[in-house]
This record gives C-alpha cells, sequence and structure tokens, in this order.
C-alpha cells in the first residue's frame, strides 16, 4: 500500500509552483476580462522550460514519460493561480498520439513544445447517450461525433463535424481526437492551417481559459492506428486533469477564506469562530479532502487498473467540480460584501468554477458516468 | 503508487487466510440460512468464537506479545480486517474492550490490572464496556456528572448514570469515567475506574432506538461500593486516560470504515436490480454523487493506511470521512427508498433497518457539529469559539450553566 506522492513528485509539485509564482496571473485574468487580454502572459515557455509539453510523451520521444498523476499534479499548480497554460488540450492529445506507431515522427516537437496540439473532446458512449457525441455549441443536446472518410494509400481521410468550446485550440498546431468511420472510432490529427479547418476563440466568462469552436469540412487527416481504448482513455484523462485543476483552485480558495476568517474581527472576535463560518469552511475541506481521494484513485487506474479509470476519473470529475462551487461561493460569502466586488480575486475563482463545470461534458455528464459505470458492474 | 502489500504483508495476509480456512466451520452463522436467532446464544457462541481468534492469534492484534497480543502494526489489523470481512465470519465480539479500553488498561493501568483483566478480555471469558457518556455529557465529555466519592478506608462509593453503553448487558466489566473532585475545573476532577458490572446497585436497561432494536443500554449506579484498586491511572487523571480510549476509538473508526457496509457497490446494485430506476437520469444523478463520495471515502482509507505504514498518526481529518460516510448513506437509504418504495420501510427489509439506523450514527463518537468543530480549529487553524468553562470549579460551572438557563 502506497498512495503518497515519491519525492519526485513533490520536486514537480514544488517546482510548478515555484515557476508559476513568478507571474501576476490573477490581476492579469482581472484585467484580461476588462477587456485587456494582452495582459494575460504568455506561459508556454515556462511549460516548455518546465519540460510539462512532453510529460506523457515516452523518454525515447523526447517526453518526460510520466504517468498521468505526475500532470494531475502540475494542473493542480495551475488551477491554484488560475495560470492559463494550454495543457488540458494539450496532454490528451499527445496520450492519444503517444498510442498510435504512426504518429511517433510528431510526438518529438510536441515534447518540446515547439508545436502544440490541442484534443477535440469526444465522449465515449453511455446507456443514456449510446453513442460517441461531442460537446454543443449550446443547450442540452449532445452532437453526433465528426465523420471521417475511407483512408488513401497514405493513411489520409478527410474529417468532417463540429467540436465546440474545444480547450485550448486558438493557436494550436495539431487537432487531435477522435472520428466515426461506419459507426467505429478512430483517432485522427489534423493540421489547425489546413484547408477545411476553422478555429473561432469564443468569448469567455472566465478570461484565462482559451476555449474555440472548431469546425471541420472535409480537412484532410492523418487516420491514427491508436487502439480505441486510448481514444476511450483521452476522454477519461481530460475529465482527470480538469478534476485536479479544479481542486487546485480548491486549495486557494480555501486558504484564502482560512486566512480572512482569522485575521476578520466581527461582535469582539475572529469570525472564524463562529461555527456557522468554521463549518462552512469545513466542508469546503471535506470536499476539498474527497476530491483529492479521487485524485489518487484516478492515478492508481490509469495504469494499475485501467478497468477502474473511466469510474475514477468521472469520480474526480464530478467532486472536483462541486468542491470548486462549493468553494468559490463560500470565499464569496466569508469575506462578504468585499468578496462580490470586481477588485477581489473571489469573482476570478467564482468565474473559473462556474466556466469549469460546463466544459467537456459538463459534471453532469461525469456524474452520470459514475452511475453507469458502477449500475453495469453490478448487473 | 500501488496498493498492494508488501512482501511482508503479503506473507501476513496469507496465515490469516489460512487460519480462516482452516478453522471456518466453527464459527457462528448469524446470517442466512441455519442462522442463531436466540440473543443469549449468539452472545455465547460469538464468545467462543473470540476465543478461537484470539488463539488464532487474530485477536488482539496490535496487542504487545507479553499481553497475548500479537505486537503487529496497524496495517496488519487491517488486513487481519480484511480477511476476516472476505471469509464471511464473525470478528471478535469485544471490538470496544479489545480495540479502546484494552489498549487503555495497557497504557495507564497498574500491573495487577493488566494481569487480571488483560486475559481474558482477549479470550471473550470476560466481555468490557465503555462507560463515559451520560444524558448529559457526550461531546462535551468532561462535563461528567457520575459521582465517586473516596470513603475514610480507600474505597469508593460511586452514584450516576451513563447511557449508549454497547454490550452493557452482557459485559463483565466496564471502564468508567466519574468525578471524584467537583471543585476544580472539569477536565481535572475526573478518575477513572474499573466497575464490576455484577456488582451490587448497577442497573443496566436497553434503550430501543427508531428502528426498534435496543443497540445500546442506560447504566444506573446507587451507591456502587469499588475497591481502592479499581483506578486506573491514577486519581484526577481521568481525562488524560479517557483521551486514551478517544484515540483508540478514533483509529477503530477509521480502520473499520469499509466495513460498516456502506458502500458504492452495495447502494448501485440496488439502483441496478430496478430495470425502470437504473435508466432514469435523476435517479443516477443521486446515486453517482452519492457513490463518488463513497468511492472517495475508499481511498482516504488508503491514505491513512499509507501514513500509519509511514509510522504517522491520522489527525482529525480521518474524522471527515465519517460524516461523508453517514451522509452518503443517509442520502443512499433515502434514493433506495425512493426506488423501492414503502417496501424499502418493511420490517424484514435490509434498508428499513439502515434508514432507521443512521440518524443516530450521526451523533456516534461525538456529535458531527463537534466534530466540524475540531477539525476547523485543530486542521484549518480557525479559532476555538469562545468557553464559558475554562478555570472554573465544576460545581460553580452548574449553577452558572443554571443561572443562563
Amino acid at each position: 500500500m502506497n498512495l503518497a506522492l515519491s519525492d519526485e513528485q513533490v520536486f514537480l509539485r514544488e517546482a510548478a509552483r515555484g515557476a508559476l509564482s513568478r507571474f501576476k496571473t490573477l490581476q492579469a485574468a482581472r484585467e484580461a476580462l476588462d477587456g485587456n487580454e494582452n495582459a494575460l502572459p504568455d506561459l508556454w515557455p515556462t511549460a516548455r522550460e518546465a519540460g510539462w509539453p512532453g510529460l506523457l510523451i515516452d523518454e525515447a520521444n523526447g517526453g518526460a514519460g510520466l504517468d498521468a498523476f505526475d500532470a494531475m499534479l502540475v494542473l493542480g499548480e495551475c488551477g491554484r493561480v488560475l495560470a492559463g497554460i494550454p495543457l488540458l488540450g494539450h496532454l490528451p492529445a499527445t496520450a492519444i498520439l503517444g498510442d498510435a506507431p504512426n504518429a511517433v515522427e510528431m510526438l518529438g516537437d510536441l515534447a518540446t513544445g515547439e508545436r502544440r496540439a490541442a484534443y477535440l473532446p469526444a465522449q465515449p458512449p453511455s446507456e443514456l447517450e449510446q453513442r460517441w457525441s461531442a460537446d454543443p455549441a449550446s443547450g442540452a443536446a449532445r452532437v453526433p461525433l465528426a465523420s471521417v472518410g475511407a483512408p488513401g494509400q497514405d493513411g489520409r481521410a478527410t474529417v468532417t463535424g463540429n467540436f465546440a468550446f474545444v480547450p485550448d485550440a486558438p493557436g494550436a498546431d495539431t487537432l487531435v481526437g477522435v472520428a466515426l468511420r461506419e459507426g467505429q472510432p478512430v483517432g485522427v490529427a489534423i493540421e489547425a492551417d489546413a484547408p477545411g479547418v476553422s478555429i473561432e476563440p469564443t468569448r469567455r466568462y472566465d478570461a484565462t481559459r482559451s476555449l474555440g469552436h472548431v469546425t471541420l469540412e472535409n480537412a484532410p487527416a492523418l487516420v491514427l492506428d491508436a487502439p480505441e481504448e486510448s481514444l476511450v482513455a483521452a476522454w477519461y484523462l481530460a475529465q482527470a486533469l480538469i478534476a485536479a485543476e479544479s481542486l487546485g483552485s480548491v486549495e486557494t480558495a480555501l486558504d484564502v477564506s482560512v486566512a480572512y476568517a482569522k485575521e476578520r474581527f466581527t461582535f469582539g472576535r475572529a469570525i472564524g469562530s463562529y461555527q456557522a463560518v468554521k463549518h462552512a469552511l469545513t466542508e469546503v475541506l471535506r470536499q476539498l479532502e474527497n476530491g483529492r481521494s479521487l485524485l489518487y484513485y484516478a492515478g492508481w487506474a490509469r495504469n494499475g487498473g485501467p478497468g477502474e479509470f473511466a469510474l475514477a476519473a468521472s469520480a474526480a470529475r464530478s467532486v472536483g467540480g462541486r468542491a470548486l462551487d462549493e468553494a468559490a461561493r463560500t470565499m464569496i460569502s466569508v469575506h462578504g460584501g468585499i468578496g462580490a466586488t470586481w477588485e477581489h480575486d473571489a469573482p476570478l475563482y467564482f468565474r473559473r468554477a462556474q466556466l469549469s463545470r460546463r466544459l467537456l461534458g459538463g459534471t453532469g455528464q461525469a456524474t452520470d458516468r459514475v452511475a453507469g459505470e458502477l449500475i453495469a458492474q453490478a448487473a | 503508487m500501488d496498493l498492494d502489500d508488501t512482501p511482508e504483508q503479503a506473507a501476513y495476509r496469507a496465515q490469516v487466510h489460512s487460519w480462516l480456512d482452516e478453522h471456518r466451520g466453527e464459527a457462528p452463522i448469524l446470517h442466512g440460512p441455519g442462522a442463531l436467532e436466540d440473543e443469549d446464544e449468539i452472545v455465547a457462541a460469538r464468545r467462543v468464537w473470540q476465543g478461537k481468534l484470539a488463539e488464532g492469534g487474530l485477536a488482539g492484534v496490535t496487542w504487545p506479545k507479553e499481553y497475548g497480543g500479537q505486537g503487529l502494526g496497524p496495517i496488519e489489523q487491517v488486513i487481519c480486517n480484511q480477511e476476516i470481512a472476505r471469509a464471511k465470519v464473525p470478528g471478535i465480539l469485544d471490538a470496544i474492550g479489545v480495540g479502546m479500553l484494552g489498549p487503555t488498561i495497557i497504557a495507564h493501568g497498574s500491573e495487577e490490572q493488566k494481569s487480571r483483566y488483560l486475559g481474558p478480555m482477549l479470550h471473550g471469558d470476560e466481555v468490557w464496556c465503555q462507560l463515559f457518556s451520560e444524558p448529559a455529557a457526550g461531546s462535551d465529555l468532561a462535563a461528567v456528572q457520575t459521582r465517586a466519592r473516596q470513603q475514610d478506608d480507600g474505597t469508593w462509593r460511586l452514584s450516576g448514570q451513563k447511557v449508549w453503553t454497547t454490550n452493557a448487558q452482557f459485559a463483565s466489566y466496564g471502564l468508567l469515567l466519574a468525578r471524584t473532585d467537583a471543585d476544580v475545573p472539569k477536565h481535572k476532577g475526573l478518575t477513572m475506574f474499573v466497575v464490576p458490572m455484577d456488582a451490587a446497585g448497577v442497573t443496566v436497561r436497553g434503550l430501543r432506538q427508531i428502528s426498534g432494536e435496543a443497540e445500546f443500554n442506560e447504566v444506573f449506579f446507587d451507591d456502587v461500593a469499588l475497591e481502592e484498586g479499581a483506578v486506573v491511572g491514577g486519581v484526577g487523571n481521568g481525562w488524560g486516560t479517557g483521551l486514551t480510549t478517544l484515540m483508540f476509538e478514533r483509529v477503530t473508526i477509521g480502520l473499520g470504515s469499509e466495513g460498516m457496509g456502506y458502500s458504492s457497490t452495495r447502494f448501485a446494485g440496488a439502483i441496478a436490480a430496478d430495470e425502470h430506476a437504473r435508466r432514469d437520469p435523476e435517479v443516477r444523478h443521486r446515486l453517482g454523487e452519492i457513490a463518488s463520495e463513497l468511492l472517495a471515502v475508499r481511498f482516504t482509507g488508503y491514505r491513512t493506511l499509507t501514513a500509519l505504514q509511514k509510522g504517522q498518526i491520522p489527525g482529525p481529518e480521518a474524522g471527515l470521512a465519517k460524516v461523508t460516510i453517514v451522509s452518503g448513506a443517509i442520502k443512499a437509504g433515502d434514493l433506495i427508498a425512493d426506488v423501492i418504495g414503502p417496501d424499502a420501510l418493511s420490517e424484514d427489509s435490509e434498508w428499513a433497518y439502515m434508514i432507521s439506523f443512521l440518524p443516530g450514527l450521526k451523533s456516534a463518537g461525538g456529535t458531527e457539529e463537534i466534530l466540524k468543530n475540531t477539525v476547523g480549529e485543530r486542521v484549518l487553524g480557525l479559532p476555538p469559539e469562545p468557553r464559558l468553562d475554562k478555570g472554573i470549579p465544576f460545581s460553580e460551572l452548574r449553577s452558572k450553566e443554571g443561572a443562563a438557563a
């Protein structure tokens, strides 16, 4: 039994925290909301320097050959300071490519970060949504997944379909995802500057989150020989990563709220001494600890119990999303009126919480997946 | 990161497994066909079985060898619990004695007390009960009013009432926290005693709960005579002695959480059995939220085990897992009753018992409210609420409370 961080993992986390502390990410997030998008620092060079783009690419192809759990640690640090680093899109894309022997040549530049990939989110079928689907641009109905034609001699084919709110799509060099050929999922890699590809950056409630609507119209694609398990696992990897990122944000929201509850006095005593405040903060801690435990579960399952990865990652996403909402709302209420003002950081975490919970299928889909996996196990 | 046993742990697991394999047939049957029904027979059979477990080294795993234990660590205790659960045989009858009270006597008791009490306790020959809580002293345990007065010959006279006492109806002894000095602040005037449950003046009454069953007892003490040697850990040191018991209680509850039977798999099974409910989005959403949190607790348990394995002591944040388990199980009971309908509440339903049992469990081992205070103060470092009982003699405190009411 060993469910603790290794020395290397502690170092990875501390190094990430140190690297990100050099930027005023929260101030930049506020300025960007005010219309100055240029205020957002370009953190990709920092990510490259730290080796994060190649985290999940094996060493033979220039990466660090680390695990999903290591990637989750880095995303957690990004979440703590609301750093907009395009890893949520890049890492699941590299995981698919790493499983595709015919994409091996692409890995070197993606590992160094010379080139950047974005994952086109594709949700595997479930009992209630019995087909592969993509996130809709609006509304509750999920969108049928893109289709891909028969590949030619060169292994290339054309893809047609829509993917809404694709994390980190704007500015990506390569789009990697799943499309259907005669109903069967196949991996595809598409150059972002190819004909038939359009990436429309979206206006965002949380300015630190880069998103784009991707439209593919007979866009030329390399058909990947990645196995179907890899295409399924990429979805859950993305779930685990956004869960880790959310829980990082919860850590900061809780730390800041606790610090304020110790120093703010009313009726002659610190507000943190009142049960109403103390219990609200303890509830955030409870949800945070539950989320952390599920990150361990997902990190373990990715390699140690692949059959449970869908369950573990979905549970982490479900709990992580709810925890972030709770933490952000508590952060605002503990601070009183000031917590709801533009100058305070609390609204930035609140905005992060509201948008994050609706991306990548939304926490609702993840919660349903937990039930679906357990019901299937019980049958 | 792994969930595997070390080679040493695997060897220990195999040893426990093979003992259980060999002796499974001797275990009393408590559920299903051929199950014992008479309460007295069940207790008698479980005492005998505890003796066998002790002989086999499956009871008192963490007790020092000199007191009949195995001298092993909490991980081995967990492995032993897991294997007993897997073998579908009952564990020891006196989990409170062996898990909490015995270790307290080992830590604070006299040599005479250790040699007299520990052996029969471990083997189930003498069952023990914990006489701490009172009608007006639960989460605020130091407010106990049961009074022990020392006589001129050094013996003691005990009067008062205890409550929530598991196993009191067949216990031989109880470990009792009493007030011996009311003229000092409340934590200072307490003393721990060993009380023979068959002493004159001891009355045990079953306390029925929502389910209709009496899981607990009330125990009354009417001028009960205790020997001078009944004191455990010294006169006036009862609070410190009691804290040792409570620390072992926390470890016992923390390590036994999976054994409470409130697992995501069990609840999902109940939903999966209903063809309509398993496809109902609202039911699935509720199940998904409940199950996610209960799955988390399983891995919180593994994190606790990892800490124990590294020689660290789990902190009060482990208590938050209890909040999650109880609230998750309450929501699950509610969901399952919504799905099954009134049949879920019929006498012979496994869910009716669970639904009735859980509201009380919220307060077991200290109320949820106090638990959240403790975590908020010890883990988050939030300031404590102002207290009105600090530094005030207990006798004055009572009158002050009366005046405030």
